[in-house]
C-alpha cells in the first residue's frame, strides 16, 4: 500500500522512524476505526441478545406467581345440597352461580374480621375474587360431598386485576375506567395482604393448567398446550427419525451419480429454505382438504412439522455419515460383508451420535415453529381440557405451546401478555433442555478420527 | 375386519413367514449354515418381504380407491331434486358415518340401521346423539342411499380383507417354496432395503411436488374466480367476506419488501462487521464465547421475536415517535417495528455464513497483503472481502429470502393495514401476514377471499425459491477456487 511518491533526501533526513508521519497516522486511525466498528457490531449483537433475554425473564417470571385469597368458606347444606342426600349427581344441580354468594359473604366476613370498615356490599366486594373461584369450591364439594354443612378453608384465585396490582402491573389510576374493580377494593386488598389473607405464591396452575376464557387470565395455564406440543413432537420423532436417517444413508452411501440423485439433492437443499408458512399451506391442502384429517389435531401438526424438519435433519445426518472414515467401510467389505451390512453394522452405529444431535436440534426448531400451525387451525381454539387418552391426544383438537402464546398475545387484556411471556419462558426452558442434551450427546459420544 | 386389523394380520403373517423361512433354510442346509448362500436371517426376511409388501401395497391402493368407487356408484344412483348433488352426497356420507357410530355405541341395533323402512326421526335422534349433526334436508331418499352406501362399504371391506390376506398367504407360500440352500436371499433383501432407502429419500421430492400441486390447483381455481391481472396489478387490497373484494397484491408486496429492506439494513452491517471482527481480529477466547452467543439469536423461535416486537419494541418506538413526543407515529405496530426486530433475528444468519466464507479465504492471501505493508483493515477491505464477496452476496440473499418468508414477526409487529406508503412509522402488512389472516378460522375453499391465500403463497414460494437459486448460482459461479 505504498503508492506515495519517492521522497527526497531532505525529507527523510529529518524523520525519525519512531515518529509516524501524517499518512501513517491516518492509516493507523483508519485501522483503529475499522476495528472499533467490528467490536461495536459484536457488542450490538450480544447486546440485543442480552436485552431480549432480560425482557423475556423480567416479563415472564411474574406469570409463575399468582395471588390467592385464603378464606374460610361456610358451605351450608341448604345451599350446596338442597336434597340432603350427599349424592354428587344431585348436588351437581347447584351451579357455580349458587356458590358465588357463599364466597362473597366469606370474604365480607374476613374483611369484617380484620376490622376493616367498608360500605361495599358483599357482592361488590366479591369482585376481588376470580370469576373461577366459585367453580373451584364447587369442584371440591362435588369431589367430597361430606364437606356440605361444614366450614372449609380454601385457597382461592384472586381476580387478575388484584393479581396485577400485587405485581405492579395495575395501578390505582388504571382502575378509573374499570368496571370490575375500584381503588377502594385495592385499599381492602392492601389491608388483607398485611393480614396474610391475600398472598402471592408460586403458580403451579400456570405450568399444568388449561387455557381459560378471555375474561379469566388468572386461570389460564400452558399445560394442555404443552401436552399438544409433546404429542406433535412424538409424531415428528416417529416419522422424521426413520425417514431422515434412511434418506441420508441412501444419499451418502448408495446413491448412484445420476439425474434422480441430483434432483433429490437439489430438492432437499431448496426445501430447507422454503418459508415455514408454505408448509402450513401444504398441510392445509394435502392433509385437511384432500385427506380429510381432523383440523387442529396434533397428528396433522406433527405431519406438517415432519415435512418441514426432514431436510433439516437429513443435512446434519449426511455430515455425520461422511465423518466416518472410509477405512471402516473398507475393512468391513474386506472381511466379506456386503455393502448393506457394512453400512448398517458399522458405519451407522458410529455415525449415530452425530445423527441424534442433528435430530434433537431439528426437533427443537420444530417445537418453536408457529406459522404452519396457524394455518391448520391450532389457534383460536381454547385448549381447555386434557385429552382423555393417547388416541385422543393425537386426534382431538389441541393447541401447541407457540400457538398458545400467539393466542394470548392477541387477547386484549394485558394480564394475558404476562401469560404470553411466561409461556415463552416455558418454551425456552424446553428448547434449552433439548439443546443441552444435544451438546452432551456430542461431547460424550462424538469420536474424532 | 377393519383396515387396522388387516394390517396387523399381514404383519403377523410376515413375522410367521420370517420364522418359517429361517427354519426352512436351516433344514435345507441340513443344519449346517455354512453351506447356505445367505444367512438364515436373510432367508426369513425374504419370505417376510414376499408376504407383506404386495399385500400392504394392495391394502393401500384399496383404501384409496374404494371410497371413490363407492361414492361414484351412489352418486350415479341418486336423484337430487332441486338440491346440488354435492350437498346431497355430503348428507349421505354423514348419515352413513352416523349410522356406523350409532350402531357402535349401541344406540341402534344393526338390524334397525339396515331397515329400509326405519323411522327417520328415530334415526336422526340416534345419529345426532352420536355426535354427527345432520342437515335438515336429510330424509327418506338420503336414508335409503346411506344404507346402500353402508352395504357397499361393508361388502367392499369384506372383499378387501380376503384379497389382502389371500395375497399375503400366496406370497408367504411362494417365498417359502423358493428357498434352497443356494437361493440368493440376501440379494433380494438388500435390493428391498435399497428401494426403501430410495423411497425415504424421495419424500423430499414428494413434498415439493405436494407443495407445488396444492399451490397450483388452488391458485388456478382462484384465478377462475378473480382476474389475474387485477391480482398482480391492482394497488388496492380490501377483502370483504361478503363478496366484491379487491385483492391486489401490490401493497402486500411493497410491505414485504420494505420490511425486508429495513431488516437487511440492520442485519447486514452488524452481521458483516461482527463476522469480520470475529474472524480477523478477535482473540480466540472472545471468539469462542461471542460466536455461539450470537448464534443463539438464530435458535430463538420467531414467536418470541413477534412478542418482542409487539410488546417491547413497538411501545418503545411509540414513546420515541408517538403522540406524546414527536407525533409521527399513531400505533405501536409499524414497518420499522417489524423491520428492526427481524433485523435482530437475521444478524446470526449473515454473521455465521459470512464468517465461514471469510475463514475460507486462504491465509496466504492475507500474509501477502500484510507483507506488502498493508494494515489489517486494508487487507480485509482490499483483499479478503473481494475474495469472499460472492459468498457474502449469497449469504445476504439467503437472509433476504428468510426475511420475505418470515411470518410471526410481521403478523404481530407490522399491523394489518395494506397500504403503499413510504413512511416507515406507518403500519403496513405483508404477504405472509395476509396468508395467515385469510386462512385462519374456517376456510372454505370456494371463496376468492380464502383462495387468494394460495395465490399469495405461490408468489411467496416463487420469490423465495428464486432468491435461493440465485444465491446458490452466485456462490457456484463466482467462487474463487483455492487449491
Amino acid at each position: 500500500m505504498t503508492d506515495q511518491a519517492p521522497q527526497t533526501e531532505a525529507q527523510t533526513a529529518h524523520r525519525s522512524l519512531y515518529a509516524p508521519d501524517a499518512r501513517t497516522r491516518r492509516r493507523n486511525a483508519a485501522e483503529r476505526r475499522f476495528r472499533l466498528y467490528g467490536l461495536i457490531a459484536v457488542a450490538v449483537g450480544l447486546g440485543f441478545l442480552a436485552v431480549l433475554l432480560t425482557t423475556i425473564v423480567r416479563n415472564g417470571l411474574p406469570a409463575f406467581t399468582q395471588t390467592h385469597v385464603t378464606l374460610e368458606v361456610a358451605l351450608p347444606e341448604a345451599v350446596v345440597d338442597p336434597a340432603g342426600t350427599r349424592d354428587p349427581a344431585l348436588m351437581a344441580k347447584v351451579y357455580t352461580f349458587g356458590y358465588e354468594p357463599l364466597l362473597d359473604s366469606a370474604l365480607a366476613a374476613a374483611v369484617a374480621g380484620q376490622g376493616i370498615d367498608t360500605d361495599m356490599t358483599p357482592a361488590r366486594l366479591g369482585r376481588i375474587l376470580s370469576a373461577g373461584a366459585p367453580a373451584q369450591v364447587r369442584r371440591a364439594v362435588l369431589a367430597d360431598p361430606s364437606l356440605a354443612g361444614q366450614s372449609v378453608t380454601f385457597r382461592l384465585l384472586a381476580s387478575s386485576r388484584v393479581d396485577g396490582y400485587l405485581k405492579g402491573r395495575v395501578a390505582r389510576a388504571d382502575l378509573a375506567q374499570d368496571r370490575n374493580l375500584d381503588p377502594q377494593h385495592l385499599d381492602i386488598v392492601d389491608e388483607l395482604r398485611v393480614a396474610g389473607i391475600v398472598r402471592r405464591g408460586f403458580n403451579a396452575g400456570f405450568i399444568t393448567g388449561a387455557d381459560a376464557s378471555e375474561s379469566r387470565p388468572e386461570q389460564a395455564g400452558i399445560g394442555v398446550a404443552a401436552l399438544g406440543s409433546v404429542f406433535m413432537m412424538l409424531v415428528v420423532l416417529a416419522l422424521a427419525l426413520p425417514f431422515g436417517v434412511a434418506a441420508a444413508i441412501y444419499l451418502e452411501e448408495f446413491a448412484p451419480k445420476n439425474r434422480l440423485t441430483d434432483v433429490i439433492e437439489v430438492n432437499i437443499s431448496n426445501l430447507a429454505a422454503v418459508p415455514s408458512i408454505v408448509f402450513g399451506i401444504l398441510g392445509l391442502a394435502a392433509f385437511i382438504q384432500v385427506a380429510h384429517l381432523p383440523q387442529s389435531a396434533p397428528l396433522v401438526g406433527g405431519l406438517v412439522l415432519t415435512l418441514m424438519t426432514l431436510p433439516r435433519i437429513i443435512i446434519p445426518a449426511r455430515a455425520a455419515l461422511t465423518a466416518v472414515p472410509p477405512s471402516i467401510r473398507e475393512a468391513a467389505l474386506g472381511v466379506g460383508a456386503s455393502k448393506t451390512q457394512a453400512v448398517f453394522h458399522h458405519v451407522l452405529p458410529l455415525a449415530m451420535p452425530g445423527i441424534l444431535t442433528g435430530i434433537i436440534i431439528g426437533l427443537a426448531q420444530a417445537l418453536g415453529e408457529t406459522a404452519p400451525l396457524l394455518l391448520i387451525g391450532m389457534i383460536g381454539f381454547v385448549a381447555s381440557t386434557y385429552p382423555d387418552g393417547v388416541a385422543s391426544g393425537f386426534l382431538d383438537p389441541n393447541s401447541a405451546m407457540p400457538a398458545q402464546i400467539y393466542e394470548w398475545a392477541k387477547r386484549a387484556d394485558p394480564a394475558y401478555y404476562e401469560r404470553a411471556w411466561g409461556g415463552i419462558v416455558v418454551l425456552l426452558v424446553f428448547l434449552l433442555g433439548m439443546n443441552l442434551i444435544a451438546v452432551i450427546l456430542r461431547r460424550r459420544f462424538e469420536r474424532r478420527w | 375386519m377393519s383396515a387396522l386389523w388387516t394390517l396387523l394380520a399381514v404383519l403377523a403373517l410376515a413375522l410367521a413367514g420370517h420364522l418359517l423361512g429361517r427354519a426352512r433354510a436351516m433344514s435345507a442346509a441340513g443344519g449346517d449354515r455354512r453351506v447356505l448362500h445367505s444367512l438364515p436371517v436373510h432367508h426369513g426376511a425374504s419370505v417376510a418381504i414376499a408376504a407383506a409388501v404386495p399385500a400392504l401395497a394392495l391394502l393401500l391402493i384399496w383404501l384409496a380407491v374404494q371410497p371413490l368407487a363407492v361414492d361414484a356408484r351412489i352418486a350415479a344412483s341418486i336423484s337430487p331434486e332441486g338440491r346440488s348433488a354435492e350437498l346431497m352426497m355430503s348428507d349421505i356420507r354423514r348419515l352413513a358415518e352416523g349410522l356406523d357410530r350409532a350402531t357402535a355405541a349401541g344406540r341402534l341395533t344393526p338390524a334397525e340401521a339396515e331397515d329400509p323402512g326405519a323411522d327417520m326421526g328415530r334415526i336422526r335422534a340416534a345419529v345426532t346423539a352420536s355426535g354427527i349433526p345432520l342437515g335438515s334436508a336429510a330424509g327418506a331418499p338420503e336414508l335409503d342411499a346411506a344404507q346402500r352406501y353402508r352395504a357397499l362399504e361393508t361388502s367392499g371391506n369384506l372383499l378387501r380383507t380376503f384379497a389382502v390376506l389371500g395375497l399375503a398367504l400366496l406370497g408367504l407360500g411362494r417365498g417359502l417354496a423358493r428357498i434352497r440352500k443356494d437361493f440368493r436371499a440376501r440379494n433380494i433383501v438388500e435390493r428391498a432395503v435399497r428401494r426403501a432407502l430410495l423411497f425415504a429419500a424421495s419424500v423430499a421430492v414428494i413434498t415439493t411436488l405436494g407443495i407445488v400441486l396444492s399451490l397450483i390447483f388452488n391458485t388456478v381455481s382462484f384465478f377462475r374466480l378473480y382476474p389475474a391481472a387485477d391480482f398482480f396489478l391492482s394497488a388496492d387490497w380490501t377483502p370483504r367476506f361478503g363478496g366484491g373484494s379487491s385483492l391486489g397484491i401490490l401493497p402486500l408486496l411493497w410491505g414485504t419488501l420494505y420490511i425486508s429492506a429495513i431488516a437487511l439494513a440492520v442485519a447486514v452491517p452488524i452481521g458483516l462487521f461482527a463476522a469480520i471482527y470475529l474472524s480477523e481480529y478477535a482473540a480466540p477466547g472472545l471468539r469462542a464465547i461471542a460466536k455461539p452467543l450470537i448464534e443463539v439469536l438464530a435458535g430463538i423461535p420467531t414467536i418470541v421475536y413477534g412478542l418482542f416486537a409487539l410488546l417491547t419494541v413497538g411501545p418503545l418506538l411509540l414513546r420515541m415517535f408517538g403522540p406524546g413526543s414527536l407525533g409521527w407515529m399513531d400505533a405501536a405496530s409499524s414497518v420499522l417495528t417489524a423491520g428492526l426486530v427481524m433485523g435482530i433475528m437475521l444478524i446470526p444468519f449473515v454473521s455465521s455464513l459470512s464468517d465461514d466464507i471469510i475463514s475460507a479465504v486462504p491465509q496466504s492471501l492475507r500474509d501477502g497483503s500484510l507483507g506488502l505493508g498493508a494494515t489489517r483493515s486494508e487487507t480485509v477491505r482490499q483483499v479478503v472481502l473481494p475474495a469472499a464477496l460472492p459468498g457474502i452476496v449469497g449469504a445476504v440473499l439467503l437472509a433476504a429470502s428468510r426475511a420475505i418468508g418470515e411470518t410471526m414477526i410481521v403478523v404481530l409487529g407490522a399491523g394489518a393495514a395494506a397500504r403503499l406508503s413510504l413512511n416507515p412509522l406507518e403500519a403496513m402488512t405483508t404477504v405472509t401476514a395476509k396468508i395467515v389472516s385469510q386462512l385462519t378460522g374456517d376456510a372454505d375453499f370456494s371463496s376468492p377471499e380464502a383462495l387468494v391465500a394460495f395465490a399469495l403463497a405461490m408468489t411467496l414460494f416463487v420469490l423465495t425459491l428464486g432468491l435461493n437459486v440465485l444465491a446458490l448460482y452466485i456462490v457456484r459461479r463466482f467462487r474463487e477456487q483455492y487449491e
